[in-house]
């Protein structure tokens, strides 16, 4: 009982309160407040930016995860597994480094001539870093308890390789890369450390929503900062609770 | 974590993933007609893949070692010993000597609950305790601000009580704490499944009280879990950016961070100062993964045999 209670305290001091403080914040002036702070024109522009960056980068994800996740199960090469330890690094390594070290490589004194700083590139650049991981790691145990003998079979009834990865492959795959795009996602539309850095944060420009909420808050106008936020966080729960809908009604179907 | 766990909010992320790790292909070799178009696009995938992680990842974090050592150790060793530079480097390791043992506890307790115990709100429970993977850190540290500001829900109890949140050190353990809550109760939760409840009753029937219970024969069996938990609860903990930075103030040898010395360092213009503290922190992500590859190897053996 006494372990309840205690679980119960801290549950609610780091998580329950200060969630029902933000929403809070953002309705104490109704619903017209509400959408004169969304409304207002560099708030847009941050949150659709932040939208429509991650929507590119989770596609870029579902290509580039997937196939990444085929070679690290099907493929044989000296240093695979080093390899696929470092798919994690993203996930263990600090936003503001990872900021740090893409400008490194594609800053103003990048070795290769490639400068992205301040630009919308570096949003998708520094997005692309941190979800990495995602469709990687939810695609790559599906993978491997994948039966190779469909393909086979249906290889040696006369399919093309295309036929193969369109009807057998991909369709086993798709809750796998469907999950890791939407928790790329959710991810994607909080990131705050990576882009603070090496998008210079301009208005209307390469500001995204996590960058203008922190704007507001710098400039006391919490009301602001609080309605942005819920925006944001609505936007990451929808696409996860659309997820476990999918989840759940898939699972009941193969039951 | 399997992909059987209870929200679809968990992230199918580092633990489970790890452990799938390098299996060779399975596959058999195909008739020889089509072995070598087949050959050909196994080659091209291995391309693709290696190519856009190289650019992506292992090409930008090399660069930070070549650009923080490219004259020399000395400079590095200086941008390391300045007084700011080890007051941020301690007071992270302060924050997390806090964090993370609470956490742990926290993590074990509400793993027995969410796994052993029938209540109603469950599946409620669970989600808030998932919560945190899915909110900005930036809003994280906001909403700590609405309650724990000055001009916070709390805000003047907690002035008369003479206590500061928000801009101190306290703020700032809760701020890593919510960020990195859930690690220690998704890593947990599946052991204490596949641990089952056989040996615990044994334990009970023989007269143990709950706590003998607990520590003779609970934890131990899920030691490895907890520990896996602890150790991305830590690698979360040390480099948490956002949040903190919102509830610190950011007032230098006061309330900064590692993190937050390196942003404040780059946009300063010394590089020196800001690869430096990112090489250690990078150093500190690859310990991360190596543990974690090491954990995972050890509790496969275990399985296995």
């Amino acid at each position: 009982m006494l372990g309840k209670g205690l679980l119960g305290i801290y549950l609610t001091v780091l998580v329950l309160l200060p969630i029902a403080a933000l929403l809070a914040k953002s309705s104490t002036g109704g619903l017209n407040a509400f959408w004169r702070e969304i409304s207002n024109p560099e708030a847009v522009a941050a949150i659709k930016l932040t939208l429509i960056a991650s929507v590119i980068v989770v596609v870029i994800n579902a290509v580039f995860g997937t196939i990444i996740a085929w070679v690290l199960v099907r493929d044989e090469f000296p240093g695979k597994s080093v390899v696929n330890a470092l798919i994690d690094l993203p996930f263990a390594l600090p936003t503001i480094v990872a900021g740090v070290v893409l400008l490194a490589l594609y800053g103003k004194d990048s070795p290769l001539g490639i400068d992205v700083a301040f630009t919308r590139a570096a949003v998708g650049l520094a997005l692309l870093f941190v979800t990495l991981p995602f469709v990687v790691r939810s695609v790559q145990p599906v993978l491997l308890e994948l039966d190779l003998a469909m393909e086979e079979a249906a290889a040696s009834l006369g399919a093309s390789p295309a036929t193969v990865l369109r009807r057998i492959v991909l369709p086993t795959l798709a809750p796998a890369i469907i999950s890791g795009v939407a928790l790329s996602f959710a991810r994607a539309v909080g990131e705050f450390g990576s882009l603070v850095l090496i998008t210079g944060n301009l208005p209307f420009k390469t500001e995204a929503g996590s960058v203008y909420i922190f704007g507001q808050i710098q400039n006391e106008n919490l009301a602001a900062a609080a309605a942005v936020s819920v925006v944001l966080l609505f936007a990451a729960l929808l696409v996860l609770a659309l997820l476990t809908f999918f989840l759940r009604r898939r699972s009941r179907h193969v039951l | 974590m399997s992909s059987s766990d209870a929200g679809a909010l968990s992230i199918p992320g580092p633990a489970g993933a790890a452990r799938v790790s390098d299996r060779g292909s399975a596959g058999a070799p195909p008739a020889a007609a089509g072995a070598r178009a087949s050959r050909r696009r196994q080659l091209g995938a291995r391309v693709i893949a290696l190519g856009y992680l190289a650019l992506l990842l292992l090409a930008p974090v090399a660069m930070i070692f070549y650009r923080t050592f490219e004259h020399g150790i000395s400079p590095v060793i200086n941008a390391a010993t300045t007084p700011s530079a080890t007051h941020a480097f301690w007071l992270s390791l302060e924050i997390v000597a806090i964090a993370v043992p609470l956490n742990t506890a926290f993590g074990i307790g509400m793993a027995l609950l969410l796994e052993r115990g029938r209540f109603w709100g469950k599946s409620i429970l669970g989600v808030m305790i998932d919560l945190p993977f899915a909110i900005s850190p930036v809003v994280v540290g906001l909403s700590l601000v609405l309650v724990y500001g000055k001009t916070g829900w709390l805000g003047d109890w907690l002035a008369e009580q003479g206590i500061s949140v928000i801009f101190s050190v306290p703020g700032m353990v809760i701020a890593t704490a919510v960020v990195s809550l859930p690690f220690v109760v998704r890593e947990t939760m599946p052991v204490l499944r596949e641990l089952g409840v056989d040996a615990e009753q044994a334990a009970e029937t023989l007269g143990a009280s709950p706590w003998q219970t607990f520590w003779r024969i609970t934890l131990p069996g899920i030691r490895w879990g907890v520990v896996y938990g602890v150790v991305l609860t830590t690698a979360r903990a040390l480099g948490e950016f956002g949040a903190v930075s919102i509830v610190s103030g950011r007032i230098e040898e006061q309330t900064q961070t590692l993190p937050l010395f390196v942003q404040d360092r780059f946009e300063n213009f010394d590089s020196t100062g800001a690869y430096t503290a990112a090489v250690v922190l990078a150093l500190l992500a690859l310990a991360t993964l190596l543990a974690m590859n090491l954990l995972t190897r050890l509790t496969r053996r275990k399985t296995e045999a």
